[in-house]
C-alpha cells in the first residue's frame, strides 16, 4: 500500500534554554497510508500537536526524518510543495479566518499559490460546495456559527487541493451540532474525495469512525490498531488517562458483573444487538 | 446566596440593522447552594446571561436580584457584587500573567484589600482545593505547567476571592478525559468546602449529567427547559431540535425501550444503566 507520511525515529525537543528538558517526540515511528483515516489520541502534553506540525513542515525533527509523499521535510526547497500536499486545520476557527467575506477567505490559499483567477473561482466554488457552505459564500465570517466557520476553514484548505489534511482538535470548541457537521465533512472528504485524514481529538465517539487509531503517550506511540482493538482495552486506556465510548465502558462493566457479551462493542446499535441476544 | 432573574431582556446593537435579542424575557430563580448547569448551543444566550449575573452587562430591561439587592439599579456598587460573584471565563488559562503561581492566585484577593496573612491563607486554601501542592508549585511559573494545571491555577485565582456564587464558563473545554475528570471532581468538592452556589456552562452532556442538581436549557435567548437532569434528558427530541445531544447511554436506553426492554427512561449515567440492565438480564 502506498504510504503518504513516514516518520522514522523522529525526536523533537522544544529548546527553551533550560536544563533537563524532555523530548516532546521521542523516537517515534509511524506510517500513514494513502486514503487512510487515522485518529491520534493522547493526553494533553503527550506530543500529538507537536507531531501534527511535523506533517507539514511547521516543525522539523531534531533527529530522524519525516517524509510527506516521499519529500523530506528537512529539505527547505520542498517546504511549499509539502504544505500544498498536507493542509492543516486547527482548533479555533476564529484564528484561521483572515478575510471579511467567506469566499475571499477560501480564495486566500490558492491566491498565494499564484493560481490564475478563473481556476481560483472554480476551486473556491467547488470547495464551498463540498463543505456545504456555498450558500454562505457572500457572508461575513463573524455571522456564522462555530461549525460553519470551521467548515469555511476546511474549504480554505480544500481550495489548495491537498491530498492529506491534518486536523488538530477541530471540534473542541464546537457545540454538538457543530461537531456533527465537521465530522460529517471530514468523513465525506475521506470517502468521496479520497483525501488522507489525520484527526487529533479527545472525543472518543469521533475516534470510532477511524480506520486506525494510534494512542500517544510521552512522545511515543503506545497503542495502535482499529477502533475495536483499541477501545476493548478499557483498563489500559483509562490508565493512560483516556476514555472509551460510553457503550464500550458499559459493556466492560457488564462483563465484569458476569454477563456474556462482546468486549469490543463500539456503537449503540451493536450494544442493542448484544443485549437483545441475552434478553 | 440566592439569585433571582426577573424578565431579563438584552438586545445587542439596538436601533441598528444588526439588532439582536440575545436574551428574551428570561426569569430564573436560583437558591443558595444549588449546583446548576446552563446548557445550550453556541449563540443561545448562555454567556450573555452569566455576564449579567456579575454586572458585566446591563440588561435592556428586567431585574437581577442577588442576595436581596437589585444590581440593575443605577447607583448600586458593582464592586460589592463582583466580590460575591466570581466568574471563570472560557479558556481562563490565557488570563494568567504573573511570574509565579502563588502571585497569580494572590492577585485577586490582594485587590480586595485583604491583609497579607489573609491573602496567604486564602491562596493556600485555594491551591489545596484545586489540587496543587502549595510548597511544590508556589514558585513555579504558571507558564511552565500543563494545560490542565494552568486551568486549575486560573480557577484557584477566582476561588481565592471566596465568592458566594461561582460561575464557570466551559471549564473543561479542550482538556483530555483525565484532566476533565480532575477539574470536575474539584468543582464538586469546592461546592462542599466553600458552600458556594455553582453555575457551570457546558456543551458536554456527559459532564453535566455527572454533576448538576438542576439543568437550565437555553435556546434563542429563552430558558426553554428547567429541571432535574433525569427530567431534562428525557426530552431527547426537544434537545436535538435545539442543537443539543444527550449522553450516549441515554440514547442506548431509548433504543432498548423501543426493543421492548422494561427499563427506566430516566437513565443518564453508565452506573445506573449497568444496575438496571443487570436487574433485567439476571432475572
Amino acid at each position: 500500500m502506498e504510504q503518504v507520511i513516514n516518520c522514522e525515529n523522529v525526536k523533537f525537543i522544544y529548546d527553551n534554554g533550560e536544563k533537563d528538558q524532555r523530548y516532546a517526540i521521542d523516537g517515534l515511528e509511524l506510517s500513514v497510508n494513502k486514503g487512510e483515516f487515522l485518529v491520534v489520541l493522547g493526553r494533553n502534553g503527550s506530543g500529538k500537536s507537536t507531531l501534527a506540525k511535523h506533517f507539514n513542515a511547521l516543525l522539523i525533527p531534531k533527529e530522524g526524518d519525516v517524509y510527506v509523499k516521499g519529500m523530506n521535510t528537512k529539505d527547505e526547497s520542498l517546504t511549499w510543495d509539502i504544505r500544498h500536499n498536507a493542509g492543516m486545520v486547527f482548533q479555533n476557527p476564529d484564528n484561521q479566518i483572515v478575510a471579511n467575506i467567506v469566499e475571499e477567505d477560501v480564495a486566500f490559499g490558492p491566491e498565494n499559490m499564484g493560481i490564475e483567477s478563473n481556476e481560483i473561482r472554480s476551486r473556491v466554488d467547488k470547495a464551498l460546495k463540498t463543505v456545504e457552505m456555498y450558500d454562505y459564500r457572500k457572508f461575513a465570517p463573524h455571522l456564522l456559527s462555530g461549525g460553519q466557520k470551521q467548515r469555511v476553514a476546511i474549504a480554505g484548505i480544500l481550495a489548495m487541493r491537498p491530498s492529506i489534511i491534518v486536523f488538530d482538535e477541530p471540534t473542541a470548541m464546537l457545540d454538538p451540532i457543530g461537531r456533527r457537521e465537521v465530522i460529517k465533512t471530514i468523513i465525506d472528504l475521506n470517502i468521496n474525495y479520497n483525501i488522507t485524514i489525520v484527526l487529533i481529538t479527545h472525543n472518543m465517539e469521533e475516534a470510532v469512525e477511524a480506520d486506525r487509531i494510534v494512542v500517544m503517550d510521552e512522545g511515543k506511540i503506545k497503542l495502535s490498531g482499529t477502533p475495536r482493538e483499541i477501545f476493548s482495552n478499557v483498563l489500559k486506556m483509562k490508565k493512560i488517562g483516556l476514555d472509551v465510548p460510553q457503550v464500550t465502558e458499559l459493556s466492560y462493566e457488564l462483563i465484569k458483573s458476569g454477563l456474556d457479551i462482546k468486549n469490543d462493542v463500539l456503537t449503540i446499535n451493536e450494544m442493542v444487538e448484544e443485549l437483545c441476544r441475552l434478553k | 446566596m440566592s439569585i433571582e432573574i426577573k424578565n431579563l431582556t438584552h438586545t445587542y446593537m439596538a436601533g441598528t440593522p444588526f439588532e439582536m435579542k440575545a436574551l428574551d424575557n428570561v426569569s430564573i430563580k436560583i437558591e443558595d447552594g444549588e449546583f446548576i448547569a446552563l446548557i445550550g448551543h453556541t449563540g443561545s444566550g448562555k454567556s450573555t446571561l452569566i455576564q449579567h449575573i456579575n454586572g458585566l452587562l446591563k440588561p435592556s430591561s428586567g431585574q437581577i436580584i442577588i442576595d436581596g439587592i437589585d444590581i440593575t439599579v443605577k447607583k448600586v456598587k458593582l464592586n460589592g457584587i463582583r466580590k460575591k460573584v466570581g466568574l471563570v471565563f472560557q479558556y481562563s488559562e490565557y488570563q494568567l500573567f504573573e511570574e509565579t503561581i502563588e502571585k497569580d492566585i494572590a492577585f485577586g484577593p490582594k485587590n480586595l484589600g485583604l491583609s497579607a496573612s489573609e491573602v496567604d491563607k486564602r491562596v493556600k486554601r485555594a491551591m489545596n482545593m484545586v489540587g496543587l501542592d502549595y510548597e511544590k508549585y508556589r514558585d513555579i511559573s504558571p507558564f511552565d505547567i500543563s494545560g490542565g494545571q494552568k486551568r486549575r491555577v486560573a480557577i484557584a485565582g477566582v476561588v481565592a476571592m471566596e465568592p458566594k456564587i461561582l460561575i464557570l464558563d466551559e471549564p473543561t473545554a479542550g482538556l483530555d478525559p483525565k484532566g476533565r475528570d480532575e477539574i470536575l471532581n474539584k468543582i464538586k468538592e469546592l461546592k462542599k468546602e466553600y458552600n458556594m452556589t455553582i453555575i457551570i456552562v457546558s456543551h458536554s452532556m456527559e459532564d453535566v449529567a455527572k454533576l448538576a442538581d438542576r439543568i437550565i436549557v437555553m435556546h434563542k435567548g429563552k430558558a426553554i427547559l428547567d429541571g432535574e437532569p433525569k427530567q431534562i434528558f428525557k426530552q431527547v427530541e426537544l434537545l436535538e431540535n435545539v442543537g443539543l445531544a444527550v449522553p450516549q447511554v441515554t440514547y442506548l436506553v431509548r433504543e432498548l425501550r423501543e426493543k421492548g426492554f422494561d427499563i427506566s427512561d430516566e437513565i443518564y449515567t453508565i452506573d445506573e444503566a449497568k444496575k438496571q440492565l443487570l436487574k433485567i438480564l439476571r432475572r
